[in-house]
């Protein structure tokens, strides 16, 4: 049933064009072969073009308005080998193919598949939900000594960093009619909850309370001049700030800041081209007519099938690690 | 003496002649509909975009008026105008509004560009004659190439239904610059259903659909040439079709990046190109926490749309290149020297971007680079048409339509050419920056140009596809009406522009009379040459529909040509090709000193 309805989708053709599976012999190359090399081509333009968006807005940024350190590291790094494990057994999976051993290719695709599946899955029920919980605000220029307490601006300066506007942790009470009024209320109880603290102040109407980050609770501490591999704990202290004095103020969602834009597009967009592998994938693994079926045919071509995902896997995984240094290191 | 019997072939396009394939019968569907034969997707694109550029031109037409007659309604449509379009873009009385001028400037260049020009001259021209040319029985991806044209249609049904969404469809320009786009129909709108995000969808859909083009034809022309078709004996076009698809490749994913961008913009609130303390309506904007650049979206876009001029003009070239060799019954003058223009033509056009961009204020030492590589790209342009010129020297020419018009093609490239030397200068750009000149420049190099050329290459080929000529008489009223009056309509815009008549000036100009009062009165004679301009179509659209059935019948190779195109029945089946093939020579042996004939096919060994 299945196979009937992917015959209309035109991802591999059967058609009698020469060179299907195999090469010509001036080009030493089979069609489909050159067909995804040139696509990654185009997908290194896609991909060149959101990284140099990057850089534009990066350079381009105010002093202080590009943050850092705000992704959990070793999380990331985790990922990271997890694509990498996959690019290799991926390789496994086509040379077992070539030695026309099906069983091993069943194996290592099988591998590769829930490597994608894992590193997807902490992407989208991990990372994004954390970032999404949590909440920043600017501080309006003028108002920032105001909050020095907070931002440690007099400290940053002496060594030379640049300033820090930013006053981030997880909401407790935004302004009357805000749009986090009600994920205000739910972060409070949990608060009161796991401190046992309810001495917070009931705060006007137009106040925004946040649980603090480490570093806006201690922002003049050394330690805290330079991102931790591994994550801290928000503190228990809290700050009340003036919605008068806010610049701009949402959780750290794409809309919350240009870094926070390209790390949502790029991540998500990469994210597409993981799922989009991992289908392809199992199309070929599954006894598909064009899946593992074609190996008891033409043994050949699945091995071709499988090798051009298989650029294409590497790719997205070449993606990645640029992916990974310039928004969780950098 | 070995010439070629006509063979008469009373079937359809996709039919099997001599049942030598064993294909399954198609149904009615698969054989016009979801085929995946390069032919008739072929034809898809090629009357599709056909009626794009119509419908485009169409709007114009509605726009000229508009710039004649200000305020005005629209005779005899603007009534049924009013209907269709609503109000936002047609007043009661019929007349264009304000946003109405908006909404049909900025579809006309996208209708003309993205769904008028490539997919004609690019996708129409290039799957019909690219793989008859180089000897392939399809394109390398078949199935590929069925994906990219429905791809086409469903950015096209897009674009389309962005007329009808509340607001009407996109008023930004095809530049569709931020911050100007980025707010457009937001502020109390739908997020999603207005004209400037469905314009972004559809866009993305229409890249998509490019991009796999795109490839297969590189593929194609790289796996698929005849065995002796070396690549110094491709035809010119196929040459053009390839450089053109390695542009599109390249150029076309960043303006796919900055299209999500703007439509995260748009629709999730991030900051791409949104500038830090945007105001709006004298109120600082609320819904964008700022820190993006404007300038990054035109860095992006003309990273692609300077390449995409090529893309519009390459296809042209070859096919006036095909024409010119035929007609002129001569080799090519300079076909190698051409074939390495056209690749510095390609890369060059990639590091000329920011010429679009001197009022950024991007400081001199940029500038200069710019200036020096918009320069330096000019001399393969002048290699290209001083190539084709000299090819017609000495000729025994031919002028039959097609003819006609691939030679007015190359004085008239040759005026969009030359006056866009000045407009490499910064100095002499800032004066002349969206004036009404550079309109008339690059509508000189993409309408009485690649039309003309496109033209030509429609009465060329409509004998191969249709197994009859076209009519010659109805053929030579569409040329000679046609280029007067378009003419009439491009010329004056230099006039003007100089003056300093801006474009996208929704009176012509009224408003500012002080300074337009000189030239205000071309507005006139311009609007009734664009009028006479399209009822000089009505010739050809008779003869498109009449010769079909009609036209006088042709054998394989009604023209005399030596390329493979002509070496295949007529129409050629699915398949294409009805004898195994091997190229002996290259592609223009015409007048072949000693040879009985004046031409030698390619696939002649003697
Ligand atoms: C022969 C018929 C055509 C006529 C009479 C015509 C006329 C015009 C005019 C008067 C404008 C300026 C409108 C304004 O700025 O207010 C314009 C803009 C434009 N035209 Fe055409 N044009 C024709 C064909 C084409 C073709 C074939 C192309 C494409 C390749 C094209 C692409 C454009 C573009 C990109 C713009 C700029 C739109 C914008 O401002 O965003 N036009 N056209
Ligand atoms: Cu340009």
């Amino acid at each position: 049933m299945l196979n009937s309805i992917l015959k209309y989708f035109p991802f591999f053709t059967d058609a009698e064009v020469p060179h299907t599976v195999a090469a010509r012999p001036d080009t030493g190359l089979y069609s489909a072969k050159l067909g995804i090399w040139l696509f990654l081509a185009s997908e290194v333009m896609l991909f060149g073009g959101l990284f140099s968006a990057y850089i534009f807005l990066r350079i381009g940024a105010e002093p202080g308005y590009w943050p850092s350190g705000l992704l959990n590291v070793p999380v990331g790094t985790a990922n990271t080998a997890i694509l990498i494990i996959s690019s290799v057994t991926v390789v496994m999976a086509w040379a077992s193919l070539k030695m026309r051993q099906l069983a091993k290719y069943k194996f290592y695709m099988l591998i590769t598949i829930l490597c994608g599946a894992i590193f997807l899955t902490v992407k989208l029920s991990y990372e994004w939900p954390a970032k999404f919980n949590h909440f920043g605000v600017f501080i309006k220029k003028e108002a920032s000594t105001k909050y020095e307490d907070f931002l440690g601006n007099k400290h940053l300066e002496e060594g030379g960093q640049p300033p820090r506007w930013e006053i981030s942790g997880h909401l407790l009470d935004a302004p009357k009619g805000s749009a986090y009024a009600e994920q205000a209320v739910k972060n409070a109880e949990h608060f009161a909850h796991e401190t046992h603290r309810h001495d917070f102040v009931t705060p006007a109407e137009d106040d925004y309370v946040i649980q603090l980050d480490p570093v806006n609770a201690n922002p003049s501490d050394k330690d805290n001049d330079r991102p931790h591999f591994l994550q801290r704990p928000l503190s228990d202290k809290i700050a009340v700030i003036k919605a008068s004095d806010v610049e701009s103020a949402s959780v750290f969602a794409p809309r919350h800041s240009t870094y926070f834009a390209t790390y949502f597009l790029i991540t998500g967009l990469h994210g597409l081209h993981v799922l989009g592998g991992i289908l392809v994938f199992l199309y070929l693994w599954l006894p598909f007519k064009g899946g593992t079926k074609l190996y008891h045919s033409n043994p050949e071509h699945l091995a071709n099938r499988v090798e051009i995902a298989g650029l294409f896997w590497h790719f997205v995984d070449l993606v990645w690690i640029f992916v990974f240094p310039i928004f969780y290191l950098l | 003496m070995a010439t070629i019997a006509p063979v008469e072939h009373g079937h359809h396009v996709g039919t099997d002649p001599h049942g030598e394939h064993h294909h399954p019968e198609l149904g009615f569907w698969q054989k016009y509909v979801f085929s995946t034969d390069h032919k008739v997707i072929g034809v898809q694109y090629g009357v599709s975009g056909l009626l794009f550029l119509f419908f485009g031109f169409l709007l114009m037409l509605v726009m000229r008026w508009q710039l004649a007659n200000p305020g005005l309604p629209v005779p005899v449509v603007g009534e049924a105008l009013k209907g269709v379009f609503g109000p936002t873009v047609m007043t009661d009385a019929g007349a264009l509004t304000a946003s109405g001028y908006n909404v049909f400037g900025a579809m006309h260049g996208t209708i003309m560009v993205f769904f008028g020009i490539v997919p004609l001259a690019v996708a129409g021209f290039g799957n019909y004659v690219v793989p008859l040319q180089i000897g392939a029985p399809d394109m390398a991806f078949p199935k590929l190439n069925m994906a990219s044209y429905w791809c086409f249609f469903t950015s096209g049904v897009l674009m389309m239904g962005s007329f009808f969404v509340p607001g009407s469809a996109a008023k930004s320009g095809w530049t569709a610059y931020p911050p100007l786009a980025g707010i457009a129909d937001l502020e109390g709108g739908n997020i999603w259903l207005n004209g400037q995000t469905v314009w972004l969808v559809a866009m993305v859909f229409n890249i998509t659909g490019s991009l796999l083009g795109s490839i297969n034809f590189i593929t194609t022309i790289i796996q698929l040439r005849a065995p002796g078709l070396t690549w110094m004996r491709l035809p010119f076009f196929v040459w053009a079709q390839f450089v053109t698809a390695f542009l599109l490749v390249l150029a076309f994913p960043p303006l796919e990046a900055a299209g999500f961008m703007q439509l995260t913009d748009r629709v999730f609130g991030t900051s791409f190109f949104m500038p830090t303390g945007l105001m709006i309506g004298q109120k600082v904007a609320q819904s964008w926490s700022g820190g993006g650049s404007p300038i990054l979206w035109q860095h992006l876009f003309w990273f692609l749309a300077h390449p995409e001029v090529y893309v519009l003009i390459l296809p042209a070239i070859g096919i006036v290149t095909e024409i010119v060799a035929n007609n002129a019954r001569k080799p090519i003058h300079g076909y190698k020297p051409m074939v390495y223009s056209l690749f510095g033509l390609g890369f060059l056009s990639f590091i000329v971007w920011a010429h679009h961009m001197y009022m950024t204020g991007m400081g001199a030492k940029v500038a200069a680079f710019f200036q020096i590589t918009t320069i330096m790209i000019s001399v393969p342009s002048v290699i290209l048409l001083t190539s084709l010129i000299l090819s017609l020297w000495g000729g025994s020419i031919r002028f039959n339509t097609p003819m006609l018009f691939a030679t007015a093609f190359l004085p008239m490239f040759g005026i969009g050419g030359l006056t866009g030397i000045p407009l490499a200068f910064n100095a002499v750009d800032l004066f002349l920056h969206d004036t009404y000149y550079v309109i008339g420049h690059f509508h000189y190099v993409v309408a009485p140009g690649t039309i003309f050329g496109l033209f030509a290459g429609v009465y060329f080929w409509y004998p191969k596809a249709t197994g009859r000529k076209m009519n010659e008489f109805l053929g030579k009223v569409h040329f000679w009406t046609s280029l007067v009056f378009i003419n009439g309509i491009f010329f004056p815009m230099f006039i003007q522009g100089m003056a300093g008549v801006h474009r996208r000036w929704y009176d012509g100009g009224a408003t500012y009379e002080q300074l337009t009062a000189p030239v205000l009165h071309w507005n006139q004679f311009m609007t009734v040459s664009a009028a006479l301009l399209a009822v000089a179509q009505l010739p050809f659209i008779f003869n498109f529909f009449t010769s079909w059935k009609l036209g006088q019948k042709v054998g394989r190779n009604p023209w005399d040509a030596t390329t493979l195109d002509w070496d295949t029945p007529t129409p050629p089946p699915h398949g294409n090709f009805d004898k195994p093939l091997e190229v002996f020579r290259g592609p223009y042996e015409y007048s072949v000193p000693g040879h009985p004939v004046d031409f030698h096919p390619q696939t002649q060994r003697n």
